[in-house]
């Protein structure tokens, strides 16, 4: 049976981590390669790198930071953020990563995920959505709508309607993050995690709101989703991979134990 | 010195990256007479099926491939996409696959009312089904990350070393004789992953 991801995710700009993440002896790592380090060998099942580098000048620091990571880890990783074409989808798999995630832009050009697919296989491409929860409507009957541009534009796509149509264009998985739940550390949106994850055939992950073991739990089970993408909760030293692991093993819910 | 065929499917980089980890002399290419001169080769690839095949008959790269397999018998492993290319058919197209091995290629079948996801993607476990050299020294728990949407079914259990359950067992690793395909990517399979890569390289 396949195990349940635990999937740090790293957010860098410039080519350094955006927040200081505190390992072993409190030591504060700016260096993004150093933390995959950290939490490859902690058991973490993949890593997702969230480039926000706004200017595009220094997007090239990225791919550097790519090829090193590849050296250094080997499981697999992603890379988000600033992802435009097909052209900076190559740039980023030759550099070493399994997978690139295309949010904002598939929404501006839904053909990037055919292209990307065509080009590398769907297991390359993973859609990420952002989502608020708004009023039922005509337009949004799922009551959950897509937000571009870090939460701050509304979109008026339906959530449940994009999941659907990005997994026919050929997008492999889905990483689903609650712009809601986002920061909160109260726990996933679990229900419109079920609901994603129930109406599509390619694994969902989710993101936003972790701030206990538990909540992955919760996720795992009743959000029903392939993997769970954790933050603050491992980058501030509250919990190591491994303890939370180990919670969830102790509820029956599999994961990768030994590596 | 392992050779790692580069006909433009995959990322190759990655398993240079592990080889080099645990010390082993890699090369990747795509050229005929570097390929003559391999002892040991390694078929990569992510992709779709026909348009891999079709790159390795335009390239040339098929008869030099089938020379290295069949008559000089090196060892050779596919990876992925690459152990499906030694099947002899695939249903995700139409091309003949290298047909180096008993088998062939098919989708995940599963009920309606099941709930399991495609592609199958993550961490998961392999029981043996044939002790093999490629699975010496492997543990219980040993777990490897899979990405794929079609899997291989050998056409004789003699020819599949590892099993995997998504749904129900299918063929994960399979040999024949010099010849051996897994499934998942031990280059990104952490420890386990390089276990089995130094049992290739040991070979």
């Amino acid at each position: 049976m396949l195990s349940k991801r635990i999937i740090p995710c790293l957010d860098v700009r410039a080519g350094l981590l955006t927040k200081g993440i505190k390992f072993k002896g409190n030591v504060d790592i700016g260096d993004p390669v150093e933390a995959a380090r950290e939490y490859y060998e902690q058991g973490a099942d993949e890593i997702v790198f969230y480039d926000i580098t706004a200017s595009s000048d220094k997007r090239d620091i990225m791919i550097d930071v790519v090829r090193r990571v590849a050296e250094t880890i080997f499981i697999p990783f992603s890379v988000g953020g600033g992802i435009r074409n097909v052209e900076d989808m190559r740039r980023v798999i030759l550099a070493g990563a399994e997978k690139i995630s295309v949010n904002s832009a598939a929404v501006d050009e839904p053909q990037i995920i055919a292209q990307g697919a065509k080009a590398f296989g769907s297991q390359c491409v993973v859609l990420g959505m952002d989502v608020k929860k708004v009023e039922v409507s005509g337009k949004i009957p799922s009551g959950y709508e897509i937000v571009i541009h870090g939460g701050r534009k509304f979109t008026g796509i339906d959530a449940l309607w994009w999941a659907k149509e990005a997994q026919n264009l050929g997008a492999g998985e889905i990483c689903l993050n609650s712009i809601d739940a986002d920061g909160t550390q109260e726990g996933y949106e679990l229900n419109l995690t079920a609901l994603i994850s129930k109406n599509v055939r390619i694994p969902v992950i989710a993101s936003g709101g972790a701030g206990k073991p538990e909540h992955l739990a919760q996720v795992l089970t009743t959000g029903n989703a392939d993997a769970a993408l954790i933050a603050s909760m491992v980058h501030y030293r509250t919990y190591t991979i491994a303890e939370i692991k180990q919670y969830l093993d102790n509820k029956q819910i599999k994961t990768r134990m030994l590596w | 010195m392992i050779t790692i065929i580069d006909y433009g499917m995959g990322n190759t980089g990655s398993i240079v990256n592990m080889l080099k980890k645990i010390g082993v002399k890699a090369r990747i290419t795509s050229d005929i007479e570097e390929i003559a001169t391999a002892q040991k080769i390694i078929l990569p690839g992510v992709g779709h099926f026909d348009r891999a095949m079709e790159r390795i008959d335009k390239s040339g790269l098929k008869e030099i491939l089938d020379h290295k397999a069949l008559t000089e018998k090196v060892p050779v492993l596919g990876i992925c996409l690459g152990m499906q290319l030694l099947t002899m058919s695939s249903e995700e197209g139409e091309c003949n696959g290298l047909g180096w091995i008993p088998a062939k290629t098919i989708r995940f079948r599963f009920s309606k009312e099941s709930n399991l996801k495609i592609p199958h993607m993550g961490w998961n476990l392999v029981h043996q089904s044939t002790p093999s050299s490629l699975t010496k020294d492997f543990e219980p728990e040993h777990r490897f990350y899979f990405v794929h949407s079609y899997h291989v079914q050998v056409e004789d259990e003699k020819y599949s070393i590892l099993k995997t359950e998504h749904g129900y067992l299918f063929d994960s690793a399979i040999q024949n004789d010099n010849i051996f395909g897994v499934q998942f990517h031990p280059e990104k399979s952490h420890r386990f992953g390089m276990r089995l890569l130094e049992n290739f390289a040991k070979l």
